[in-house]
């Protein structure tokens, strides 16, 4: 049986995917209309890190889950009554913004800084987990960052399956080109791994897994550390909305032959 | 303009991949001196590849370490080649291999990094990047101070470099393989006459949830659909895309298509694949499932919504009908064409 693992989560809230989301441009640079009004939700590829990283200590007794979370306190008590619900883990609570304009580089520095002040964490059992990308910035660069801060360089990305042996080391599926996996072991922990999606659904509320994490997430929210990203040396000239709108054609009442065959000379078109 | 560092890593045959070659493009279309830096296992073929493409400089980290994709080896490579020369803009793909490892670069060189570019070109004199946040919701136009500024550019946004091939000086740049814990042992892909995913296809396939919901006779037609989808695809060499709705119903207990996995997502939690053509058939409409819209170029619906805000104003064409019975002509037609 593998030793237990010490998995720490990087991921934070992201606006709804319904939500119709605008841009404004203020002093401080851009940000989202209404923001702080936005419904919320834990960022879908922080949330297949956190369900892997909670079905790998279910199977392995004695491993632990942290999240660690940077966003407005508020906002994150907000999504945490729902996250909390979904598989038990212990919160580090990081006060600032969760901003699709902030720079990875800058939460890279916050998120290792609040790794690092975990008490207790065994590095040497560490698996550093995260989304491959957030739905906010899309960076795909911030949790690479935290890992170099961290020491850590066997990193893996757009991890869709992590399989553990009996002598510890793991067996790491990464999306690459092609719609092919790439397959590597990795001998031992300190490891990255950046999700994609996964294999696994979305666990289905537990009101007592629930129960079990507000005691811890209350506190962790209570004492959440204040975490600039002020965007140093980067600048945005203009941030816009696609122009979305096409003059669409409607085609009804034709038999579904004839569409067919519009179909097919269409795609026959260069 | 400021030197140009080009990062570019061979292929398993040792050339340059497609991605490579545009990002070349666009590092040739800033004006700077440009300094070309491969990895791989081999670089001599690659160097002539692009020999006459007018860069200044070659230079190389070679070895069967780095032949490989993998954090370690990667990012001591680029790091070593970046810190052989004096650049203040590096360019590379955005691959999955550069993806992985040139973040953590761009840290260890005290610089910045962006990825997922769709253009980097200047402005005022300076290089700005464009890219999309919020899952191609918006799109920004940036610029930073601090370099090295690591930029890692999307496939398919310009045309890939052509020229003639030579034979190009190579200077050897020495990076001693880390010690790394991570075997690459290959990969997995799936059977040929499986494949559903063809990221150079001219044609995406959209498949929605509707396809697995009861049809007219009251009655779940999964096994059907199925085979009209990969039907097409075969005869079409389509790829296939598909929204989380469809592809999440196998851990709801719900009808499933074996032949979507979560690969095939596109749209807010999915990839955002670029294809000249683009046909959704049975999707409804959500905002999320736009953006997987969003890099297609002609773009046509089957739906029985002619209402349907997923295609309305997104879509050029909107056919209101039986995907069923629509793609059984199709498939039909194609089939005698070929």
């Amino acid at each position: 049986m593998s030793t237990p693992f010490q998995i720490v989560v990087c991921g934070s809230f992201v606006p709804d995917p319904l939500q119709t989301l605008e841009p404004v441009t203020g002093p401080a640079g851009p940000s989202l209309k209404n923001e702080m009004m936005l419904p919320a939700v834990l960022d879908p590829w922080a949330g297949h890190a956190l369900f892997e990283a909670a079905n790998l200590a279910r199977n392995i007794p004695g491993s632990k889950v942290w999240l660690v979370s940077l966003g407005a306190k508020a906002k994150l008590q907000q999504v945490m009554m729902t996250v909390a619900q979904k598989a038990p883990f212990e919160l580090v609570a990081l006060d600032g913004p969760a901003s699709g304009f902030g720079d990875s580089f800058e939460t890279a520095a916050a998120l290792a800084a609040a790794i690092e002040g975990i008490a207790g964490l065994d590095r040497a059992k560490l698996l550093l987990f995260g989304g491959w990308e957030s739905a906010s910035r899309g960076a795909g660069s911030t949790m690479q960052m935290v890992a170099e801060r961290l020491g850590i360089t066997e990193q893996f990305q757009g991890v869709d399956q992590i399989a553990i042996r009996d002598d510890g080391s793991f067996e790491v599926l990464e999306r690459v080109e092609g719609g092919r996996h790439q397959v590597s072991v990795c001998a031992a922990p300190p490891a990255l791994l950046g999700w994609a999606t996964g294999n696994l659904p979305e666990p289905r509320n537990n009101p007592q897994v629930g129960m079990a994490n507000m005691r811890t997430v209350m506190p962790a929210l209570q004492r959440a550390k204040a975490a600039a990203v002020n965007n140093s040396g980067l600048a945005f000239a203009s941030v816009t909305l696609p122009k979305q709108q096409r003059q669409t054609r409607i085609v009804k009442d034709v038999a579904a032959a004839e569409i067919a065959r519009e179909i097919v000379a269409w795609m026959g078109e260069e | 303009m400021e030197n140009i560092l080009l990062l570019a890593h061979t292929e398993a045959d040792g050339s340059l991949g497609k991605a490579a070659l545009e990002a070349l493009t666009t590092a040739l279309s800033l004006g700077g001196a440009l300094t070309v830096g491969l990895v791989g296992a081999t670089t001599d073929a690659a160097a002539g590849q692009i020999a006459s493409c007018g860069a200044a400089r070659f230079l190389a980290v070679t070895g069967d370490a780095f032949g490989e994709p993998r954090y370690a080896t990667d990012g001591a490579a680029a790091e070593a080649l970046c810190r052989a020369v004096d650049c203040q803009i590096v360019i590379a793909a955005g691959t999955s291999r550069w993806a992985r490892a040139l973040p953590g670069v761009a840290y260890r060189l005290g610089g910045r990094v962006d990825t997922h570019a769709t253009n980097l070109a200047l402005a005022g004199g300076a290089p700005a990047v464009t890219r999309w946040f919020y899952r191609q919701r918006m799109e920004a136009v940036l610029s930073r101070t601090q370099r090295p500024w690591v930029v890692l550019l999307d496939p398919g946004c310009v045309a890939p470099w052509s020229g003639a091939a030579g034979t190009a000086t190579v200077e050897a740049v020495s990076a001693a393989p880390p010690a790394t814990r991570t075997t690459v042992t290959g990969y997995r892909a799936p059977k040929a006459d499986e494949q559903t995913i063809r990221p150079d296809a001219k044609m995406l396939l959209v498949a929605g949830a509707g396809w697995t919901k009861k049809q007219g006779d009251g009655a779940v037609h999964a096994a059907e659909a199925e085979q009209l989808i990969l039907g097409f695809l075969r005869k079409a060499q389509a790829s296939l895309g598909s929204s989380k709705s469809l592809v999440d119903q196998s851990g709801e207990g719900e009808a499933v298509l074996s032949c979507l996995t979560h690969m095939n997502q596109i749209g807010q939690t999915g990839s955002t694949p670029r294809h000249a053509k683009g046909l959704s058939t049975c999707c409804h409409g959500e905002e999320p499932h736009v953006v997987g819209w969003r890099f297609v170029n002609q773009r046509r619906a089957i739906n029985l919504d002619a209402g349907c805000g997923w295609a309305r104003g997104k879509a050029d064409v909107l056919y209101v009908a039986d995907a069923f019975e629509v793609m059984r002509h199709v498939n039909a037609m194609l089939e005698s064409v070929v």
